[in-house]
């Protein structure tokens, strides 16, 4: 498995004059770094700048690296960083097995077996050919963690994933989404307002005022 | 980088020959038209079209039918909306609007003409009894001098047309809330919702309505079915003075051109009045705080015009049908003694041509439509630019200046530049008046699906172009085959561009049914009319089983619009 490691160099995002977000972090295989912060704090901001999403009304200073090459100026697709949102969003026009092999890459050998091993792997065997609209809250977002996981990132960004869960499911999605993280070796930035969330990941946290 | 284009490819598309058709019927209109002997500028084409008997009665029908149909049509929509409690009424005339927006305006004239007229199925079924008749009055009720025929034709058809542009405004608004508010502070529900929703709705189908009144003032399909003859509105003039084999009167008909975009531009510029006017007056009745005074008069008002309307659409359709086979009828009979196939049987080896003509142009000009208005969209999501107001009315520029005024100018212009008319010229012209109103209608969908899908797509790892064939394509299938049904639909309808790009040698179906007017074999236009209104219903169909039959175990897909 190769070690990734997520690097957040002197970062300052700035919306006109008001600043938004400083952050300067390194994010190592398996860690977890939980931002936390209320509402307009500017977690989702600098989420979307990571991914490459963010409008151009912003102004951005300092560097993306993941395993050490600058991925800054990037296109999204070819970041190589993944995204987990609050809902599961499971491309509601293609089937359970369709949406895995929507996150394979194309050249992803044995796809059939990968896709099979990722359902039985969540306890949803045989799942393949259902519509998505059948499952339950926790199965999507078992899901779209699979998915996630198949498009092998080489670092995952969480935005507040577990909010839109039954608070009795949440701790067990909770266990599950790391536990896979920290397996896969990936480097994870969560941003969260859920204290717990913070808990259970286990990792550093940076608080976000304003 | 193609994709990059596509906006300005629209708007070069769509402004282009709108200004050149213009500029092309000025020239002439002052004298100069050099293939015709034209190389001074004179005002005599102006004299000559102010020498002509009944101009003034002309323009002033036309200029009174774009206001006049504006105004009773947005008030029964406003109405209908104010006074629609979510009944199964209600829902059901909401249902029928996109069927009854499909139906094109000459099949709807020929249905009203068959319902209304001294012979019509309305006093047939009320004579004797009602009326004392025994035989068909001699009253001009179609074809009358003051174009109320016109008028009223025109009304059934921009009532769905504005029903539709509100109905897709509306979410935007929030009404729930505003109703919530208004009834918390006791209004009434109709006034609650023409005090608190309807001054909101307003701006958003601002320009819809004045398209309506640039269509309503300028026709000519129905204008030729339901107007007035001697003499008739100034478009059909103009179209008669066009195609006069005397070749000078184009000069003329060129000046009569840019009369109507001047009585066009006047009533748009009256309305504006209006507008001001109703600003400052509904100010104060808004104001005034009146919550209860009206409102059982103004919800009878609201549910019984749109009812009335809506059922003289449908029974003038189903005229169109009985007379289609109708055999031996005495007046004052309700039914024809005996049905025929005659009128289909005579008709069907005719059928085939321009039906095929009709598909093909309709097809092509939808196609290209769309693929122009899903380069320019996406090309808006992937820059994540977003073009302004102006842009919008750019977009309605063709549906705003009368098509008479510069479709002239612009076979002027191909002539001069040695173009023959062809089946291509056709589908151009087409596409001038489908582009607008299906980007339009995909617009909405596009703009409002939601941002993450596609992002989630690309962390995946999937390239722009696969997350729109992917993703965003299959996400919109629903609204993608709508605005090809709309498309369709538009293009089916249209008469003027078919007649003067394909200088007559192209017959669809609309062609023919118009031409068939003049002779009143009522027969034979049951027959083209009730042809021409069910081929845009074929797209609707389409559009609404397509994705039912695709998405049947997709259970999320299935409620998407």
């Amino acid at each position: 498995m190769i070690a990734h490691h997520l690097e957040l160099e002197r970062v300052r995002i700035a919306l006109g004059d008001t600043p938004l977000v400083e952050l300067d972090a390194r994010i190592g295989p398996g860690e977890v770094l939980t931002v936390m912060g209320p509402s307009g704090s500017g977690k989702s901001t600098l989420l979307a700048w990571i991914a490459g999403f963010l409008p151009p009304a912003f102004t951005v200073a300092g560097r993306i690296r993941l395993d050490g090459h600058d991925i800054t100026g990037l296109p999204a697709e070819r970041r190589g960083i993944g995204l987990l949102f609050q809902d599961p969003m499971l491309f509601p026009h293609l089937s359970v097995g369709g949406n895995l092999r929507f996150g394979l890459p194309a050249a992803a050998t044995d796809r059939e077996g990968q896709v099979t091993r990722a359902l039985a792997e969540i306890g949803l065997g045989g799942f393949a050919p259902r519509d998505p609209a059948t499952l339950s809250g926790g199965q999507k977002a078992r899901v779209a963690l699979m998915r996630l996981l198949l498009s092998s990132p080489c670092a995952v960004l969480l935005d507040e994933p577990f909010s839109g869960l039954d608070a009795h499911l949440r701790h067990e999605m909770r266990r599950l989404v790391f536990d896979h993280l920290r397996r896969a070796g990936l480097p994870s930035l969560l941003v969260t307002h859920d204290r717990e969330d913070a808990e259970d990941a286990g990792g550093r946290v940076i608080e976000l005022s304003h | 980088m193609l994709l990059r284009l596509a906006p300005v490819a629209i708007v070069l598309l769509l402004v282009g020959p709108v200004l050149a058709g213009i500029a092309m019927a000025a020239l002439p209109a002052f004298g100069y038209l050099p293939a015709l002997g034209g190389e001074t500028l004179t005002l005599a084409p102006w004299r000559a079209l102010f020498a002509e008997p009944g101009l003034a009665r002309s323009v002033l029908v036309s200029f009174a039918s774009g206001l006049v149909t504006t105004a009773v049509a947005l008030a029964v929509v406003l109405l209908f909306l104010a006074a629609s409690t979510g009944s199964r009424l209600d829902r059901w005339i909401r249902r029928l609007v996109s069927p009854l927006l499909s139906v094109p305006h000459a099949a709807a004239a020929f249905g009203l003409a068959f319902l209304i007229a001294p012979s019509g199925l309305l006093a047939r079924w009320a004579s004797p009894g009602l009326t004392g008749w025994t035989r068909p009055p001699d009253l001009q009720l179609v074809n009358d001098p003051l174009g109320l025929a016109l008028m009223g034709g025109l009304i059934l058809k921009e009532i769905p047309f504005l029903l539709l542009m509100s109905l897709a405004a509306l979410p935007q608004l929030g009404p729930e809330r505003r109703m919530m508010l208004a009834r918390s502070l006791g209004y009434r529900p109709t006034l609650a919702w023409l005090k608190g929703v309807a001054p909101a709705l307003y701006p958003l189908i601002r320009l819809p309505v004045y398209a309506v009144i640039a269509y309503a003032s300028s026709v000519v399909d129905m204008a030729l079915i339901l107007g007035p003859t001697l003499p008739p509105t100034l478009s059909v003039s103009i179209l008669g003075w066009f195609q006069d084999p005397d070749l000078s009167r184009r000069f003329m008909a060129s000046a009569g051109a840019l009369l109507q975009l001047g009585v066009t531009l006047a009533a748009l510029a009256v309305w504006w009045g209006l507008e001001r006017l109703a600003a400052r007056l509904g100010r104060r009745w808004l104001e005034g705080g009146g919550r209860r005074r009206g409102e059982r008069a103004l919800r009878l008002a609201g549910r019984s015009l749109i009812g009335v309307t809506t059922l003289a659409a449908l029974a003038g359709l189903a005229a169109l049908a009985l007379f289609s086979v109708a055999g031996f009828w005495r007046f004052p009979d309700a039914l024809p003694q005996g049905f025929t196939l005659q009128g289909w049987s005579r008709a069907l080896p005719h059928l085939a041509g321009p039906v095929a003509t009709t598909l093909v142009v309709a097809g092509a000009a939808t196609l290209l439509a769309l693929l122009l208005a899903l380069a320019a969209l996406e090309n808006e999501q992937r820059s994540g630019r977003h073009p302004g107001s102006a842009a919008l009315a750019l977009l309605y520029l063709p549906l705003i200046v009368p098509q008479i005024a510069f479709l002239f100018g612009l076979v002027v212009l191909l002539e001069a530049l040695g173009m023959r008319p062809a089946l291509g010229l056709v589908i151009f012209g087409h596409l001038l008046f489908v582009l607008p109103y299906v980007f339009l209608s995909l617009s909405e969908a596009y703009r409002r699906l939601d941002p993450r899908w596609a992002r989630l797509a690309l962390t995946l790892g999937a390239s722009p172009a696969r997350v729109f064939w992917r993703v965003r394509l299959p996400l919109l299938l629903a609204p993608l085959l709508t605005a090809m049904a709309v498309g369709l639909a538009i293009s089916i309808g249209q008469y003027l561009p078919t007649q003067l790009l394909g200088a007559g040698r192209h017959p669809t179906v609309t062609t023919e049914a118009v031409a068939l007017a003049a002779g009143g074999n009522r027969r034979l236009i049951g027959v083209w009319a009730l042809l021409q209104a069910s081929l845009p219903l074929l797209g609707f169909l389409v559009a609404v089983g397509l994705p039912r039959l695709l998405w049947t175990n997709r259970r999320d897909m299935r409620g998407t619009p």
